[in-house]
């Protein structure tokens, strides 16, 4: 064991700091010891190094056209080959990250407080409050969510900042679910309790101790979302109704590319692998954040 | 006499059942000035209610109703739940049961401090953090700097409470209600604790409303006793006159609590079909 292990794993921790490190070491491990979590994390990882550093890694411009390359399968020159109008699928895919990541974050942004605050309402108000805003959110909650995004866009007009906010009205009702459901399990709890005998107003109350414990699942639960989000995204861009050309939206592209798909597979292909991989590494990242936060489903480990 | 700090008449609560409302607190009234008031009485009695009723903290569906609560000068009757708030924790505070429970699990024990603080007053950081160091020298913790880093679940039940004591002593109430505040408690804290509470009412000159079962606890620790039975308060006594009780539900308390030097075979318990009521 090397030094840095043996001060890492200490049974007495001889200060504060160390305490704390060795306990995300701790946590590190037992995240570590889940194959698929470190895989999914990884895929995550790449994907926010490449969506930072598109300019660096394309070796062409995304949306460059050159008609004389058109529908060139994969090569030495173009990796993952050309599309209809000559550009680069690689360098397409890679800036497409961008967007992608754009979108997922933006969508957890906006609609994850979005639910935090109507479930930690809800729950902490209960009786008509409560009613009422559940029921609002099992009306968004009763409707699928790819149907209510393509109404949302069809109303708001296709593009990529109205797809976002479409995605966002569709992804909060799981969030409020949660929150309420974690508010109701300490909302008659003496804590809070003796924080309203402080004199502390309902929106102290809920701003300063109800949200802070409802966190954790929110962002388990958010991560777990992610793949939801980007397939939605994906769906939209390939009805044409997300990111507009000549973007380089992943859906978008598989949807250009389908009118090739016998002749020239790579042109729809390559970006549903990057769909596949990147939904699949947030579900990993997320189940594995899951068993490592949630100590209620940690089983003895 | 001076005005009393705190008068209250009359109070009455109520619960709805389903045969109809259930009257638990039958008319409790009560004087308080600046001293200490001991509520004593079996599970049930009531005290637990009259306490929180001060504070108009009871929920839905409970009903609380009084002719009168001045509370120095001001009908709180009449104050809106915002000006109610202002009260709360700045004027009339409570040190409750168990501060396993009553101390957010999340939070550290400063930071809980200070948002005490900080909910009345607006006060630059620095000047919190001083405060919030002296209030926890204030209750005897050795070292506040390392204790304010630590969460609830790392210090001891009895440090704990004194937490919550530093929480609730902070904005520097005028009243301060503990709701049975040892019975979690071991023994061995238990004294600690109610010295330590004792300490900061009469040094601060503060009015103390200590709710409890334990008969002797009370008589040590208050100037005066009130003694409620199914939410009526049946006799009110110095608490150096315990002994001499009159009302037979508080002689029948009396004879219940075992001695040290136990002569008697059977301990004689409470009669539950006797009517103590008037």
């Amino acid at each position: 064991m090397t030094p840095l292990k043996l001060w890492l794993t200490a049974d007495a921790p001889t200060s504060r700091w160390q305490a704390q490190a060795a306990q995300a070491y701790a946590i590190w491990r037992s995240f570590a010891r889940n194959p698929l979590a470190v895989l999914g994390a990884l895929i995550v990882g790449t994907l926010i190094v490449v969506a930072i550093f598109a300019p660096v890694l394309a070796p062409y411009t995304p949306v460059g056209q050159n008609l004389s390359m058109r529908l060139m399968p994969p090569s030495a020159e173009h990796w993952l080959g050309t599309d209809e109008l000559g550009r680069d699928i690689l360098s397409r895919i890679l800036y497409g990250a961008r967007i992608t990541l754009l979108i997922v974050v933006m969508v957890a942004v906006i609609s994850a407080p979005i639910g935090l605050i109507i479930g930690a309402v809800a729950g902490y108000f209960g009786g008509w409050t409560d009613r009422v805003l559940m029921a609002i959110t099992d009306v968004f909650l009763s409707l699928p969510k790819l149907i209510m995004a393509l109404a949302f866009v069809a109303a708001l007009g296709a593009g990529l900042q109205n797809a976002i906010i479409a995605i966002a009205i569709t992804a909060w009702p799981a969030y409020a679910r949660i929150a309420r459901a974690e508010t109701l399990t300490f909302r008659n709890s003496e804590f809070i309790a003796a924080v309203q005998l402080q004199g502390a107003s309902h929106l102290r109350v809920i701003g300063v101790h109800v949200l802070p414990l409802c966190m954790s699942s929110t962002i388990i639960r958010v991560t777990l979302d992610m793949a939801g989000i980007i397939l939605t995204a994906a769906g939209l861009g390939f009805l044409g109704l997300g990111a507009q050309p000549p973007l380089p939206e992943w859906g978008a592209m598989i949807s250009r590319g389908r009118s090739f798909i016998l002749d020239q597979w790579w042109v729809a292909t390559m970006p549903g692998f990057a769909i596949i991989i990147v939904s699949l590494g947030f579900c990993f990242l997320g189940d594995g954040l899951r068993d490592v936060l949630d100590p209620r489903q940690r089983d003895g480990r | 006499m001076t005005e009393p700090l705190l008068q209250l008449r009359n109070l009455r609560v109520t619960f709805p059942g389903p045969r109809g409302p259930v009257q638990v607190v039958h008319g409790v009234s009560f004087d308080l000035g600046r001293e200490r008031l001991g509520i004593v009485g079996e599970s049930g009695s009531g005290k637990s209610l009259t306490g929180r009723s001060l504070l108009r903290l009871l929920k839905h569906p409970a009903k609380v109703e009084t002719d009168r609560l001045i509370f120095d000068g001001i009908d709180l009757n009449a104050l809106s739940e915002k000006q109610m708030r202002n009260i709360r924790g700045a004027r009339i505070s409570m040190v409750m049961q168990d501060p396993k429970f009553s101390l957010n699990p999340v939070m550290t024990i400063g930071t809980q401090i200070a948002e005490a603080l900080r909910v009345h007053e607006n006060l630059p950081r620095t000047e919190v953090k001083t405060r919030v160091r002296a209030m926890l020298d204030q209750v005897r913790i050795d070292d506040p700097d390392r204790v304010m880093k630590l969460y609830p679940h790392e210090v001891s039940g009895g440090m704990g409470q004194r937490v919550m004591i530093a929480m609730m002593l902070i904005p520097q109430p005028d009243v301060l209600i503990a709701d049975e505040p040892t019975s979690a408690l071991d023994v061995s804290v238990q004294a600690q604790v109610l010295d330590l509470i004792d300490t900061m009412i009469v040094g601060n000159g503060m009015a103390l409303i200590l709710i409890s079962h334990d008969l002797e606890l009370v008589a040590r620790y208050c100037d005066r006793v009130l003694v409620m039975h199914r939410g009526r308060v049946v006799e009110e006594l110095e608490a150096g006159q315990l002994h001499a009780a009159t009302h037979p539900y508080t002689k029948g308390l009396l004879a219940a609590v075992p001695r040290m030097d136990e002569t008697r075979k059977v301990l004689p318990v409470m009669d539950r079909d006797m009517e103590y009521d008037q």
